[in-house]
């Protein structure tokens, strides 16, 4: 499995949200899902299919419950191959840095 | 089942080679966190996960075992008192070949709400699994993932 799918399902702010329901929640149906967002259900189906394909959801079944469950995997290996790589530690001391001059030094 | 994730991560490998990496001491130590599992790998028989400094970090039983496709196991934390109370886990591993690639599932699950234990193992999970993959398809596992973490 590459990485191309799961940068493309990550480009899109709709299936972020979703990620994060499901990191909220773990284990939800599609009507779960469907709450109190202002997509349709068709568009919340259709962002669950690309987000399978880049096997970042994974669906159990649960007797007649279709259940989707967050699979940080891929992200993973992109934080190992496209953060990791390019020297996190001195980017969080800059981050820092930025925060402290901004003023914004709460935590 | 209260707490549960379902991880899944697809590797160039065979599912013998894979099994192995995941329960074989030789494997285990070098992407693990230097850890190694002590199990005779037969139904019922008991399973260790044991810290690299002596002590026994989770242990249970083996409840299925069918090489190289299934293993079932209960996995219940000795060294974290507050996981060790909320009483044995569910880990599952189901390993698919297609191809040239194996498709590998792993559940970890408990009847406690809000777990602990499945908190605390679904953030090591993303990483052993990447350095598992690694380990196979390289050679090499990822440096984050292959010592046990000091203080622990």
């Amino acid at each position: 499995m590459d990485l191309d799918a799961a940068f493309r399902a990550l480009a899109d702010s709709s299936r972020r949200a979703l990620l994060d329901r499901l990191h909220e929640q773990n284990g939800q149906t599609l009507a779960q899902l469907c709450e109190g967002l202002d997509i349709t259900r068709q568009a919340v189906t259709k962002h669950l299919v690309i987000l399978e394909q880049a096997n970042l959801v994974v669906v159990q079944w649960q007797g007649r419950e279709k259940l989707h469950y967050l699979n940080p995997v891929p992200i993973h290996e992109i934080a190992e191959r496209w953060i990791r790589k390019y020297e996190r530690g001195r980017l969080r001391a800059l981050a820092d840095l930025k925060k402290r001059l901004e003023g914004d030094d709460d935590d | 089942m209260i707490s549960k994730f379902v991880y899944v991560t697809y590797i160039r490998t065979t599912a013998e080679k894979l099994w192995d990496a995941l329960t074989q001491p030789e494997f285990t130590r070098q992407y693990w966190a230097e850890t190694w599992q002590d199990c005779d790998w037969t139904p019922g028989a008991s399973w260790k996960l044991m810290i690299p400094d002596g002590r026994v970090g989770d242990s249970g039983k083996v409840l299925e075992i069918d090489r190289p496709r299934r293993l079932v196991l209960h996995w219940h934390n000795q060294f974290v008192p507050e996981m060790k109370a909320e009483g044995p886990t569910r880990l599952t591993y189901e390993l698919e070949q297609n191809g040239d690639e194996v498709k590998l599932t792993v559940i970890h699950e408990s009847e406690v709400a809000d777990s602990r234990t499945i908190d605390a193992v679904s953030n090591g999970w993303p990483g052993l699994l990447a350095s598992v993959k690694s380990l196979l398809e390289t050679g090499r596992p990822l440096d984050s993932t292959t010592r046990w973490p000091e203080g622990h």
